[in-house]
């Protein structure tokens, strides 16, 4: 139990760095944080004690085997992840051409 | 040694490079802070028998990686800016996620214990897998055969991401463009 302790301490400090950071770029990086987590607590959850990885080979039993349906759909979502941090860079790449900072607390003036 | 320990090891170094890439003033080094903890979970995928998914995880963190450095690294906004947080939203902030830390402890209790799965849908997907499929590795055999639906939809929404990103840079260029005309 205590993995899935730390693994919830790690998504915790990406909701720590989210809440409190003004940069644009720290709070970017914290969403990546929690996407870490997230991932990592799914595969946790399908671990199996003393199994072996889900690929059929000889001599490897089936039932010996991890649950192979969270890492199918972890795999798509750590893909999406990098599409969703190439579009927030973008966003905040375009909100420094317009407002010459990343501190949010400057950018609040959203008009024109 | 178990591979709990070796977790427990790993997610310790992952938690503090977190927080070190939160804390650090200078952006290159928290964005290298960033690649620890990616690298981590690649490598305790590695532990947890996700091969596929450790491979997939290395390269996205390099692309990540090399996404943000190409894209922040260059502005020199942190010398001239002082940043300083407000104390008393991080404390306030500090007690709330502690609460809520406390709070949630029933729930990991009463979740099956680390290593023992409940394998009910995936017993299926592991004894019929090959047999209907012809895949022999199961999760490639889940992704393009038993939900290729759900694939399908991942493609579209990384498409809408690339297409956004792209568009959103393509509106930048074109106003600088302007600008530069009308000086």
């Amino acid at each position: 139990m205590i993995v899935y302790l730390l693994c919830f301490i790690l998504f915790l400090v990406g909701i720590y760095g989210i809440l409190t950071k003004r940069d644009l770029v720290k709070i970017i990086l914290s969403i990546g944080i929690m996407g870490y987590a997230a991932n990592l607590m799914l595969i946790l959850f399908a671990y199996r004690n003393n199994s072996i990885y889900p690929i059929l080979s000889e001599g490897k039993a089936v039932s010996q085997m991890v649950d192979p349906l969270p890492q199918a759909l972890v795999l798509t979502s750590i893909v999406i992840e990098l599409g969703t941090t190439a579009m927030l860079v973008a966003l905040a790449l375009r909100l420094y051409e317009k407002y010459k900072t990343f501190d949010i607390t400057k950018i609040r003036r959203l008009k024109g | 040694m178990p591979i709990e320990i070796w977790l427990i090891f790993i997610l310790c170094v992952m938690i503090i490079a977190s927080i070190a890439a939160l804390e650090i003033k200078d952006i290159l080094s928290s964005i290298i802070a960033i690649g620890v903890v990616g690298l981590g979970v690649s490598l305790s995928f590695l532990f947890l028998q996700a091969p596929d998914l450790a491979v997939v995880q290395f390269l996205f963190e390099i692309f990540a990686l090399i996404i943000l450095v190409r894209a922040f690294v260059k502005k020199e906004y942190h010398q001239h800016e002082e940043s300083k947080t407000n104390l008393l939203i991080s404390i306030v902030t500090i007690i709330v996620l502690g609460l809520l830390f406390l709070l949630s402890l029933p729930v990991f209790q009463n979740l099956p214990a680390f290593g023992k799965p409940l394998m009910t849908v995936s017993e299926y997907y592991l004894f019929h897998g090959a047999l209907q499929t012809g895949a022999a590795n199961l999760v490639a055999a889940i992704i393009l055969d038993y939900r290729a639906y759900d694939t399908l939809g991942e493609v579209t929404v990384l498409f809408t991401a690339v297409i956004g990103a792209l568009s959103i840079l393509k509106i930048r260029s074109k106003e600088k463009n302007r600008e530069t005309s009308n000086e």
